[in-house]
């Protein structure tokens, strides 16, 4: 391996890590939430529309309008994102952290009919379609600018695999997790990414570039806890 | 017995039910804050201020009046 094809590798690899780990976070976050068999469907049909979308584009990639993309898929994420926030902050509230035993089948936001869980599949195909898109993008980009296709592959491929990987053995550790506190963790992911994507696909520049997602997360997070108390305080008054 | 028409008019209401329950959800004034901040930072934008705090504050107000409007659920319900 020439020092060339290593950095093509190591680029590619850190680059796709962070799309991955966005994608996996929201992929997971759906699925312990509303249930598994929907989030895997939204997994299955948002993969077969990448590959469709790289098949016809290849190495054209680039000409794929991903601004639109990210604002369109952004946008409906922060505001269906907002929605689980604020039902997480009611529901924390409600029940304190003491006492938040709740069977999963009698959460409301379990998905329990005979039928497909749209919410749970458009949210999966969504994070997995609009991250798909941007790890092709840097494997494309990369490897055509370094004419290291193959090692800009491996690599992008590799960190796929680890995130999922590790994204699976997390899972576990999530189904866990109560499910008002999983609603409230996921709702702050998902208004994060949403708020990120939108912006970006407005070509609206962050301050620290694709950095500004940590702090803007800690944000959310902090925000998010601060109303919760805030709720525990007024259902505890009244 | 249900003929093809009102199958069709049924599976579209379900259609536009859905997208509805995501986008406006309980709350309606979320969403329209959410387009309204979105409108306010392509202004600012086009005129070269710097805009990406607009959003993030607006998500910050709304969820705020939104949580004040509705009360919270009680314990165990």
């Amino acid at each position: 391996m020439t020092g060339a094809t290593a950095t093509v590798f190591v680029t590619t690899f850190l680059g796709s890590a962070v799309e991955a780990i966005e994608m996996v976070a929201i992929v997971v976050g759906v699925g312990a939430t509303r249930g598994w068999r929907s989030t895997w469907f939204g997994v299955g049909a948002g993969l077969a529309v990448l590959v469709a979308v790289v098949a016809l584009f290849g190495l054209a990639l680039g000409s794929v309008p991903i601004g639109p993309l990210r604002l369109v898929i952004g946008v409906l994420l922060l505001v269906f994102g907002l929605q689980w926030l604020r039902k997480g902050i009611k529901r924390v509230a409600a029940r304190s952290l003491t006492g938040m035993g709740i069977a999963a089948a009698t959460d409301s936001e379990r998905w329990v009919g005979p039928g497909v869980d749209w919410t749970a599949f458009v949210l999966a195909l969504k994070g997995v379609l609009l991250e798909g898109v941007e790890i092709a993008f840097i494997v494309v980009s990369i490897g055509l600018a370094a004419r290291e296709m193959t090692a800009a592959i491996v690599g992008g491929a590799s960190a796929l695999v680890l995130i999922a990987a590790v994204g699976s053995a997390f899972a576990a550790m999530f189904n866990r997790i109560p499910r008002s506190v999983l609603q409230l963790v996921v709702g702050i992911l998902l208004t994060t990414f949403g708020t990120f994507w939108s912006l970006e696909g407005l070509g609206v520049e962050w301050p620290s570039g694709d950095i500004s997602i940590l702090p803007l997360l800690a944000f959310y997070a902090v925000i998010a806890l601060s109303y919760t108390r805030i709720e525990r305080r007024r259902v505890v008054a009244g | 017995m249900s003929t093809p028409l009102s199958r069709v008019a049924a599976g579209v209401g379900a259609f536009f039910r859905f997208w509805y329950g995501f986008i406006v959800g309980d709350d309606w004034t979320v969403a329209v804050a959410v387009g309204a901040a979105l409108l306010v930072t392509v202004a600012l934008n086009q005129r070269g201020i710097i805009a990406w705090w607009v959003l993030p504050l607006t998500v910050v107000v709304a969820t705020a009046a939104s949580l004040r409007r509705t009360a919270a659920p009680r314990p165990g319900g």
